[in-house]
């Protein structure tokens, strides 16, 4: 799965990704936006032992992985072990890699092990996948005003991250964590079923009442009458 | 349908992989009933809005750290071949 795809059967066509963007009108990708086709070449390289390979690797992830672990974890020094553990054991077991996802795929599944690890061990009571979901904070049809064309171009990009980095860190790990691996990161419902050992039916209701939290978190800064 | 239904649906139509009677149905719902329009909507941007973020900055010094970890484990690697 690309990315933040999202795929609305009668709209345009809009494919939305950290760094692709394809429009109905321009489908063509924007050059610097399209994913590299080289990683499976690089991953065979690192395999035969080429350092600077799996560098080169490093060097494309290490941001994204970054940003995950502090999404996860909201901590930045276990944000830091998280990518760094998920580099090193990347590198550590890439005999074990067959090639059946994409690389990123397969080390964005250890880096949320490995920050899935760090909340256990910090919240060992709070952090539980099998917890049942409850009825009470259903957000669902609370506060229904449009947002207008582009609402985030209202905030600058450092206090719309702000924004952003809030309210995801007011969700429960186990919303945060199925929104990020499958809007953010673009990971499929049945990888991030296998990645978080929970149900896919499980991942697709976590999915759909985060994304309605979040909208509705989101809907006191993005309100069309915020911005009269 | 009814709005519960749209809602119950939302997640599979923004990924596009609603059945089309379904979706059909859904849309059908969409043109007459403005507040599902906008729970549509606005669920999408707030999709959209977390897609198009950049990644936070990476520190120099944890960037640092962590090409240093990476070095020494190649040269563990490379004296253990």
């Amino acid at each position: 799965m690309v990315p933040c795809q999202l795929s609305v059967a009668g709209s345009p066509q809009l494919t939305l990704g950290a760094r692709r963007i394809v429009s109905a009108t321009d489908p063509k990708p924007l050059a610097s936006t399209i994913v590299r086709d080289d990683e499976a070449q690089l991953v065979s390289a690192a395999k035969a032992g080429d350092v600077s390979a799996f560098e080169e690797l490093v060097n494309r992830y290490e941001r994204k992985i970054f940003r995950l672990g502090m999404n996860i974890t909201q901590n930045r020094e276990d944000a830091e072990d998280v990518m760094q553990d998920a580099f090193l054991k990347s590198f550590q077991n890439l005999d074990r890699f067959q090639g059946d996802s994409r690389f990123y795929t397969w080390l964005v599944r250890i880096a949320v092990n490995e920050a899935l690890m760090k909340l256990r061990k910090r919240r060992p009571n709070q952090v539980s996948l099998d917890e049942p979901l409850t009825e009470a904070d259903d957000p669902i049809f609370r506060e229904i005003e449009d947002w207008g064309p582009s609402p985030e171009q209202r905030f600058a990009q450092t206090e719309l991250n702000e924004i952003l980095t809030q309210v995801i860190g007011e969700l429960d790990p186990i919303f945060r964590v199925v929104f990020l691996l499958r809007d953010v990161e673009g990971i499929s419902t049945e990888e991030t079923a296998q990645v978080l050992g929970i149900s896919v039916a499980a991942v697709k209701s976590r999915l759909l009442r985060t994304r309605l939290k979040l909208r509705q978190k989101l809907n006191k800064y993005f309100r069309r009458s915020e911005s009269q | 349908m009814n709005c519960k239904k749209v809602i119950l649906e939302l997640t599979s139509y923004l990924d596009g992989v609603l059945d089309a009677s379904v979706r059909i149905d859904l849309e059908q719902h969409l043109a007459r009933c403005s507040d599902c329009r906008v729970v549509v909507d606005t669920t999408r941007k707030t999709i959209q809005i977390f897609c198009n973020s950049e990644p936070v900055p990476l520190p120099d010094d944890v960037r640092e750290r962590l090409h240093t970890a990476l070095l020494e484990r190649f040269r563990r690697n490379s004296k253990t071949i």
